[in-house]
């Protein structure tokens, strides 16, 4: 008996990872065909990195949100640092690694070690307070990373990299060019990413967070959201737990980062601010708290959507819809009287279904 | 005339302390001295005397708000002690964290329940088996030998533990959905699971009935019997305290006022009087 | 002498912070969440004080002492009203129906409102940023003008410091303020006092929609840049002192701003003007990593 239900609970999580493996795995196929096809536009497939480095950043946020249950404001923060210590490896590798998916992957690699950095920075004094701290710190961690990038100024000549917080105070030989300068960002870059890429990225992702849960450590990330002092009484370690979640989390999100710094010839430190981290997590919350699955297609609809919606009479009006739509989305899953509202109407129309099947059968 | 330094208080250390006479061959599992603590000026506990026996099941009572629960946090370090000491097995408790404690051998479940209500009956337990089944982070990650031993060992032990209750069967149900009893035993079990040698049970029996507690009753002296532990318990119901507790502790307003047997502790009259006159009254 | 300037500036600046972050400490204290749209409030106040005074100069003989005053005036008085009742609605329709969820569902809906403010403000009045007319013009020079003062400053400072007053009043005197304790303590046993938390709760946002308002017009005329999002990185920094001085503590939302703003000032007159945000953030994680509860905030300790 005890054995029968173990396999089923065994396959019931297994299953779940599979089937997101899966879902990933035909949605990346059935793209790549359809690009075969020319049925994919330029705009959308100019979106299909971009795409993949937010499903990154939404399934590694909800390892912080949802599976430690500690709100994170600063998640770009980690972008940031991945996609300009990513910019500058490349930048750095030009000549010594000519395979541009090695260097790309060097690349990510750095964006990763960088994000861990960062991570273990904030995450160390930070996680040990409680309550909503990690979220103005980490906000203010965001805020932090982008001003500082914002003056700073990297440049690569032959004797290697020079920094500078003025673009004046710059010293290199004639044949430097700035990698990274201030407020303009990082310009020239060499674009590495690929589609493939990021569906390699979101594989990884994947396997490293679906096992992390399903281990001892997950368990143990796990018991902190759902209870902190219990957790404590049984001997687990909140700082140890809740440090490796954010970490890990910062990682991912760092390589997150370096793919799509990689992915256009210029970026700009603002495009990790605030409203970034936002809009993840808003990801994160529309896919479901702890939900893998909901955040990876939370994050890819809501990439597109606003693309989708780019044309005729609704453009003006998308951002504004888009706000309308998640406000509504938040009262009908949180309101109790909205939420048996929507569910009397959903099972309404589901008999209404079921019956015209039967008839449809019955004749 | 020489110089006069402060005096301080002279206090008797050990302190005279109760244990069953099976457990004198060895030291007390559990040793409270002159503990105490304050909030903010209030004295919530003070000068709590306590020994426990390696295989005792000890009683703490008391008027409701008389500080109970506090020892029970002093004990495993929720809040620090501000005075005293706190000899677990022997070695000082001082300066450790809750999850030290945890780790040396104290475990305890809480008066309101705390489960990890949105996961299942066996992940429970075996976040209870989390220092006793221990593999690294990465070889988790990447499913190395040692994932597939531990994780197939705490499987067993999560459900042998949970057969003590014959709760095998719920393994896969979420801890929030099981009833109420059921959810305080999950609780014992997972206390249990850390492998402890001093269980501390905060109203065990609150909220059943009168032949549950007797199940309880007998649940709790084979846990004793088959782990060879000490069992410290708060509880209200003075058939279950009666009943099984050796080494009964009164508190009132944060002191001892008795210590004994059952029956000295019903004809104490201070107890009588601070607690069971009240009742019957 | 220019120490001294420095220093005005960045209380004034800092009395701006203070306002925004009693409107944020406010609702904090007594809904017990992040109303990340009340940075937009501040803008839309700033636009109706703005549409205000331009419309009405036309009416108004130039030069005149109506023309100099009722514009402002009313520019003022009418954004004040409009926000309020913006306030109450916002908390009404997207924040009433959430009291029971979780506290990051109304954040994320705060955040879902703030978006809609920002994009309605830009379909209905533009993109392009405005050139905010001060309501109050001109300087007081000082020290043979080696210390220039303008009128703006006193009156945020002034402002700032009576609106304080009144809110320490009204609080800690008034019936409505002694509900609105109640509140911030426990809601159910307020509830259970016949106190009506909803009302309360709405009272709450009106008030801090109002102060909103006022910041916007003081911040715009300070700094004259209008535009949708002009009330968002304010609205973050103002946050932050609220938490700084102790969210849900009002001396220490005053506190926590005022400092904030003296800080920014410095650091961009001696530091780096480019470096100054980095700063003030970094004084922020330094701050709460030293005490945790911010300057002025108590810590409630956990029930086991």
């Amino acid at each position: 008996m005890s054995g029968k239900a173990k396999t089923l609970r065994m396959r019931k999580t297994t299953v779940n990872s599979f089937i997101n493996y899966a879902m990933v795995i035909v949605l990346f196929v059935v793209t790549q065909i359809l690009i075969g096809q020319g049925a994919v536009s330029n705009t959308i497939q100019s979106m299909l990195v971009p795409v993949c480095c937010y499903v990154v950043m939404a399934v590694s946020l909800n390892l912080t949100v949802g599976i430690l249950g500690e709100l994170s404001l600063g998640h770009a923060g980690f972008m940031s640092l991945g996609a300009f210590s990513g910019i500058i490896t490349a930048a750095v590798l030009k000549d010594a690694v000519a395979s541009e998916p090695l260097r790309l992957a060097i690349a990510m690699v750095v964006g990763g070690i960088f994000g861990c950095i960062g991570g273990v920075i904030i995450g160390l004094p930070v996680l040990r307070l409680r309550g909503d701290y990690l979220a103005i710190v980490t906000l203010a961690f965001g805020e932090i990373i982008k001003n500082v990038i914002q003056v700073l100024y990297i440049g690569l000549d032959e004797n290697g990299l020079h920094f500078a917080t003025k673009e004046s105070n710059m010293v290199m030989s004639e044949a430097g060019t700035f990698v990274v300068r201030g407020p303009m960002g990082a310009t020239g870059v060499t674009r590495l990413s690929s589609f493939a890429a990021g569906f390699i990225l979101i594989l990884i992702t994947l396997f490293v967070v679906q096992n992390l849960v399903d281990s001892r450590a997950g368990r143990a990330i796990l018991s902190l959201r759902d209870n902190r002092i219990a957790a404590e009484s049984v001997g687990i370690s909140v700082t140890k737990y809740k440090l490796m979640a954010f970490v890990i989390s910062a990682v991912l999100a760092g390589m997150a980062g370096a793919l799509y710094g990689l992915n256009y010839s210029s970026t700009v430190a603002s495009k990790f601010d605030f409203n970034t981290s936002i809009l993840v997590l808003v990801y994160v919350v529309l896919g479901g708290l702890g939900s893998i699955r909901g955040s990876i297609i939370a994050a890819a609809v809501l990439t597109l959507l606003p693309e989708l919606l780019r044309n005729g009479t609704i453009n003006e009006y998308r951002m504004l819809i888009y706000a309308v739509i998640l406000i509504l989305v938040m009262l009908v899953t949180n309101n109790p009287t909205l939420r048996g509202a929507v569910d009397l109407i959903a099972k309404k129309i589901r008999s209404i279904g079921k019956k015209e099947k039967a008839e449809g059968g019955a004749q | 005339m020489s110089k006069q330094y402060p005096k301080p208080k002279l206090v008797p250390v050990p302190s005279t302390n109760i244990i069953p006479e099976r457990d004198i061959d060895k030291s007390p599992i559990l040793e409270c001295r002159h503990l105490g603590i304050d909030f903010g000026g209030l004295t919530a506990v003070s000068d709590f005397n306590m020994a426990i026996g390696r295989t005792e099941i000890a009683g703490l009572i008391g008027p409701n708000g008389a500080g109970k629960t506090t020892v029970f946090n002093l004990l495993t370090k929720v809040y620090q002690p501000t005075r005293g000491t706190i000899l677990l097995d022997g070695h000082d408790t001082h300066s450790m964290t809750t999850a030290q404690v945890s780790r040396a051998g104290i475990a305890r479940t809480f008066q309101n329940i705390r489960l990890f209500s949105r996961l299942s009956v066996e992940d429970n337990v075996k976040i209870g088996l989390h220092n006793q089944t221990a593999y690294p982070m990465w070889s988790g990650i990447f499913r190395l030998p040692s994932y597939w031993k531990k994780e197939r060992v705490a499987h067993e032990m999560a459900l042998e533990l949970l057969s003590i209750f014959d709760m095998q069967d719920l393994a896969d149900h979420q801890a929030g959905s099981l009833p109420y009893g059921a959810q305080r035993r999950l609780e014992i079990v997972r206390a249990l699971a850390t492998g402890p040698s001093l269980l501390l049970l905060d109203e065990p029996a609150a909220g059943m009935n009168p032949s549950e507690t007797a199940e309880l009753m007998e649940n709790i002296v084979k846990i004793r019997d088959t782990f060879q532990i000490a069992i410290m318990l708060i509880e209200h119901d003075m058939n279950l305290v009666m009943g099984i507790c050796e080494g009964i502790c009164v508190l009132n307003f944060g002191k001892i006022i008795a210590k004994g047997t059952a029956e000295e502790i019903q004809a104490n009259p201070a107890v009588i009087e601070a607690y069971l006159g009240k009742k019957e009254g | 002498m220019s120490f001294l300037s420095y220093l005005i500036t960045g209380i004034s600046l800092g009395s701006i912070y203070a306002i925004i972050a009693l409107g944020y400490t406010m609702v904090y204290g007594i809904a017990k969440m992040l109303n990340f749209a009340h940075g937009d409030v501040i803008m839309v106040g700033a636009y109706v004080c703005f549409f205000t005074m331009s419309g009405l100069s036309g009416y108004l003989e130039p030069g005149s002492v109506a023309a100099a005053v009722v514009p402002q005036v009313a520019g003022v008085l009418l954004a004040m009203v409009v926000c309020t009742i913006l306030g109450v609605v916002i908390e009404g329709l997207a924040y009433k129906p959430l009291r029971q969820a979780p506290s990051l569902a109304v954040l994320i809906t705060a955040i879902g409102v703030s978006w809609f403010l920002q994009n309605a403000a830009q379909i209905m009045w533009g993109a392009a940023p405005k050139n905010f007319t001060s309501i109050v013009g001109g300087t007081v020079s000082l020290a043979d003008g080696a210390l220039n003062i303008s009128y703006v400053t006193m009156l945020t400072v002034v402002a700032c410091l009576v609106i304080m007053v009144a809110l320490t009043t009204f609080i800690g005197k008034g019936k409505m303020g002694k509900a609105m304790r109640a509140c911030s303590e426990d809601k159910a046993a307020a509830q259970l006092m016949g106190i009506n938390v909803n009302a309360t709760i709405s009272v709450t946002f009106a008030i801090g929609s109002a102060l909103a308002a006022i910041a916007g017009v003081l911040m715009c005329s300070a700094y004259p840049t209008l535009m949708p999002t002009t009330g968002a990185l304010p609205g973050i920094k103002a946050f932050t002192a609220a938490v700084f001085g102790g969210i849900g503590s009002i001396p220490g939302a005053f506190l926590g701003g005022l400092l904030l703003g003296i800080i920014e000032t410095f650091t961009k007159a001696y530091i780096s003007t480019d470096l100054s945000d980095a700063i003030v953030f970094l004084v922020l994680i330094v701050v709460l990593l030293v005490k945790p509860s911010g300057l002025l905030g108590r810590i409630v300790p956990e029930k086991v």
